[in-house]
C-alpha cells in the first residue's frame, strides 16, 4: 500500500491568495441560493427593488400566499406527503431489490454470470429516453398513470442498476472467510445474505438510500410524464404548475415555496455530509 | 469468467457430502438461490428496459398516436428528421450545449480541486459549500431561480447596473444568450466532479512532485508531466460520465422556456423535443425514433471516448 499523504504544494503560492479566492468563489457560488432565501422574506414589491441580502421589511406572506396558490386542501402538503411518499417507496425499493441483486452478483455462483453483470452494466448508461414511451404505454395500459406506481415499482425491480453496482464492489469487498464460517455453521445462503452480509453491507445501503431520496426528490422527467392530476402531484410537478399558472406575477410565493422544496435535500446533506462526499469520491457517483 | 467458475465447482466439490440430502443437484440449487435473488432484477431488465427498448425500436417505425393501432411507415420517421427544422434546431442547441458545458464544467472542477489539494486549512468547508450546487442544481426550484437570475430585473443585470451597464433586457428571453445561461447552470454544478478529481489527485504520489523538483522542473512542467498525465483515467471517467449526463439534460431547460424550449427554439433539447413530439403532440413513433438517435448518438460518443482513451489516458501499472 502507498502511504496516504497530503500532497503539498510543489511551488508554494502565498496561502492567503488561494484562500481569497476560494472565498469569493464559495460566495459567489451559494449566493444565488441566499438571494432567492432572502427574496422569500421580503414583501412582494421589493424583491427587485431591494438590492440587500437581509430584508429591509420582513414578512412571511410569501410562505402563506404560495403555499395556498393552487388552491388544493392542504395547500403545498399534498405535494410535500406526495414527494415524501414516492421518495421513501423508491428508497425501500432500491435498498431491498438491489441489495438482493447485489448478492447474487457479489457472492452467488451463476451461470452466465459475465453475461448478466455486462447487462447489468450496459442499462447503467442506458438513457431514459430510449425507453420511457414504450413504458408510458404498458402503465397506461395496466391503469397506473395518475398513481405512484410506475415511480416506485420499477425501483422495487432493481431498475437504477447504477446502485446494484456500487453494492457488489462493497459487497465483494467483504472478506470471503465469512463465507465459509457461516457454511460451517449449517448457514444457507439466504440466511448468510440477512444475518451476515447485509448487516455488513449498512454503509453501502445508506449511501444508496440518501441518494435514492435526493434524486427521487428532484427529479422531474418522470414525474412530469406519470402525473397528471393536481391532487397526486409531487413538488417538482407543482412548482412548475405555480410557475406557469402566475407567470412573472408571484414570485414571492413561488421562491417561498422553492426554498422549502430544497429543505430536505438541504437537510440530508448536512445530516449526511462525510457519507454524501466519500460516496462520491469514491464511486465516482454522477451525484 | 473462469475463475468464477472454479471457485463454484470447488466449492461444489466440498459440499458434496452434505447435498446428498437433498433432491437436486448442488450446482444446480446453489444457482437457483442466485436466480431467486436475481429474479426482481430480471423481471425490471425484461419488462422495463430491454421490452421497451425493443418496444420503442419497433415504433420508431411506425405511426402511432396512442388511440388507434401502431401504422407501419418503415424508415419514414427517420427521414422525416432531416427535413424537420425544429429536429434540427434541437440538434444544434443540444450540441452547443454538451460541448461547452461538458468541457467548462471538467475545466473548473479541475482547477477548484488543484487549490483544495494544496493541505488548505478548512478543507472540508470548502469542500462541501462547492459541492452543494451538485445536490440542488437539477431541482426545478434552482430553474426556476436561474429563470428570474437572468430575467431582466434579475441579479446579474442588477450587478451589471452596479458596474455602470443598464438597460440590458433578459437573458433568458434572449435566443442569443438563452442556451449560455442553461451553460452557466451546469457550470454551477461541477461539485461531484471536483470531489472526484481531488479523490484522483490524493493518489498521486508527492515524492513524483519532489523528484521533479529536484530534477529543477517547475510548477508548468509538474502540471503537465505528472498531474495531467496520472490523472487522465479520472479525467476521462468524468467526461463519459458527463457527456452522458448532458446529452440527457431536460428540467433546466423545460423549466426555463415554461416548456417551449423558446425563444425560437435557443433552448429546444434534445430530450425536451422528444417530450414535446411524444407527450405534447402524442406522436409517439416520431417520439421513439428520436430516441433511438438519442441511444446512437450516445453510443457513438461514448465508444469515440473509449477508443480515443489508447491515446491520451495513461495507466500506471501498463509500464
Amino acid at each position: 500500500m502507498r502511504t496516504y499523504q497530503v500532497a503539498r504544494p510543489p511551488v508554494r503560492w502565498p496561502k492567503v491568495l488561494i484562500h481569497i479566492c476560494l472565498i469569493v468563489g464559495a460566495v459567489l457560488m451559494m449566493y444565488p441560493v441566499i438571494w432567492m432565501l432572502s427574496a422569500s422574506f421580503k414583501p412582494e414589491n421589493a424583491i427587485f427593488s431591494d438590492p440587500g441580502l437581509w430584508p429591509q421589511q420582513f414578512t412571511f406572506k410569501n410562505y402563506v400566499s404560495g403555499w395556498n396558490a393552487l388552491g388544493t386542501a392542504l395547500g403545498f402538503g399534498t405535494f410535500f406527503w406526495n414527494s415524501f411518499v414516492v421518495s421513501v417507496g423508491a428508497v425501500i425499493g432500491n435498498v431491498i431489490s438491489c441489495s438482493m441483486v447485489a448478492y447474487a452478483f457479489a457472492r452467488l455462483p451463476l451461470k452466465f454470470k459475465p453475461l448478466w453483470f455486462a447487462l447489468m452494466l450496459g442499462t447503467v448508461m442506458l438513457p431514459y429516453h430510449a425507453i420511457v414511451v414504450p413504458q408510458y404505454i404498458l402503465f397506461k395500459s395496466i391503469g397506473w398513470i395518475n398513481t405512484f406506481l410506475p415511480l416506485i415499482v420499477p425501483k422495487f425491480l432493481a431498475t437504477d442498476a447504477f446502485f446494484i453496482f456500487l453494492m457488489v464492489q462493497f459487497m465483494r469487498a467483504l472478506p470471503r472467510e465469512l463465507d465459509e464460517a457461516a457454511k460451517m455453521d449449517g448457514c444457507g445462503p439466504i440466511r448468510l445474505f440477512w444475518r451476515v452480509i447485509l448487516p455488513l453491507s449498512t454503509p453501502a445501503l445508506v449511501t444508496t438510500a440518501i441518494f435514492t431520496f435526493i434524486w427521487t426528490w428532484s427529479d422531474f422527467f418522470s414525474q412530469l410524464i406519470f402525473l397528471n392530476t393536481l391532487q397526486i402531484f409531487t413538488l417538482p410537478v407543482a412548482l412548475r404548475t405555480f410557475l406557469d399558472s402566475t407567470g412573472t406575477s408571484s414570485y414571492g410565493g413561488l421562491f417561498a415555496m422553492s426554498i422549502l422544496s430544497l429543505i430536505p435535500i438541504f437537510g440530508f446533506f448536512l445530516a449526511f455530509q462525510r457519507l454524501l462526499t466519500e460516496g462520491i469520491s469514491t464511486t465516482g457517483m454522477k451525484g | 469468467m473462469s475463475t468464477v467458475q472454479v471457485q463454484a465447482s470447488q466449492r461444489g466439490a466440498k459440499k458434496g457430502l452434505q447435498a446428498e440430502k437433498h433432491k437436486l443437484p448442488l450446482a444446480v440449487r446453489e444457482n437457483l438461490v442466485g436466480y431467486l435473488f436475481l429474479l426482481p432484477w430480471f423481471i425490471g431488465l425484461f419488462a422495463l428496459t430491454l421490452g421497451p427498448m425493443l418496444g420503442s425500436l419497433y415504433l420508431s417505425f411506425t405511426r402511432y398516436d396512442l388511440l388507434s393501432a401502431p401504422q407501419w411507415i418503415g424508415l419514414a420517421n427517420f427521414s422525416a428528421m432531416f427535413s424537420d427544422i425544429r429536429f434540427l434546431d434541437a440538434l444544434r442547441v443540444t450540441a452547443i450545449y454538451v460541448f461547452l458545458s461538458v468541457p467548462l464544467k471538467l475545466a473548473v472542477a479541475l482547477l477548484v480541486a488543484l487549490a483544495l489539494n494544496r493541505g488548505l486549512r478548512g478543507l472540508g468547508i470548502y469542500r462541501a459549500v462547492y459541492y452543494v450546487p451538485s445536490l440542488l442544481g437539477g431541482s426545478v426550484a434552482i430553474a426556476i431561480l436561474w429563470r428570474q437570475i437572468f430575467g431582466q430585473n434579475g441579479i446579474v443585470n442588477q450587478g451589471l447596473a452596479l458596474l455602470g451597464i443598464h438597460g440590458l433586457s433578459s437573458w433568458v428571453a434572449n435566443p442569443d444568450t438563452s442556451v449560455y445561461t442553461l451553460i452557466i447552470l451546469a457550470a454551477w454544478q461541477f461539485g461531484s466532479p471536483m470531489l472526484i478529481f481531488l479523490a484522483g489527485l490524493k493518489q498521486i504520489p508527492h515524492e513524483m512532485y519532489e523528484a521533479a523538483g529536484i530534477d529543477g522542473s517547475g510548477p508548468f512542467n509538474k502540471f503537465f508531466h505528472i498531474t495531467l498525465p496520472l490523472l487522465s483515467p479520472i479525467i476521462f471517467f468524468n467526461l463519459v460520465l458527463q457527456l452522458i449526463g448532458a446529452f440527457q439534460a431536460f428540467t433546466p431547460a423545460f423549466i426555463v422556456s415554461s416548456g417551449s424550449g423558446g425563444p425560437y427554439d435557443s433552448t429546444l433539447f434534445y430530450t425536451l423535443y422528444i417530450y414535446q413530439q411524444g407527450f405534447g403532440y402524442f406522436h409517439m413513433g416520431y417520439a421513439s425514433a428520436m430516441a433511438w438517435v438519442l441511444l446512437i448518438i450516445i453510443a457513438i460518443f461514448t465508444a469515440v471516448a473509449f477508443t480515443s482513451s489508447r491515446f491520451w489516458v495513461f495507466y500506471q501499472d501498463e509500464r
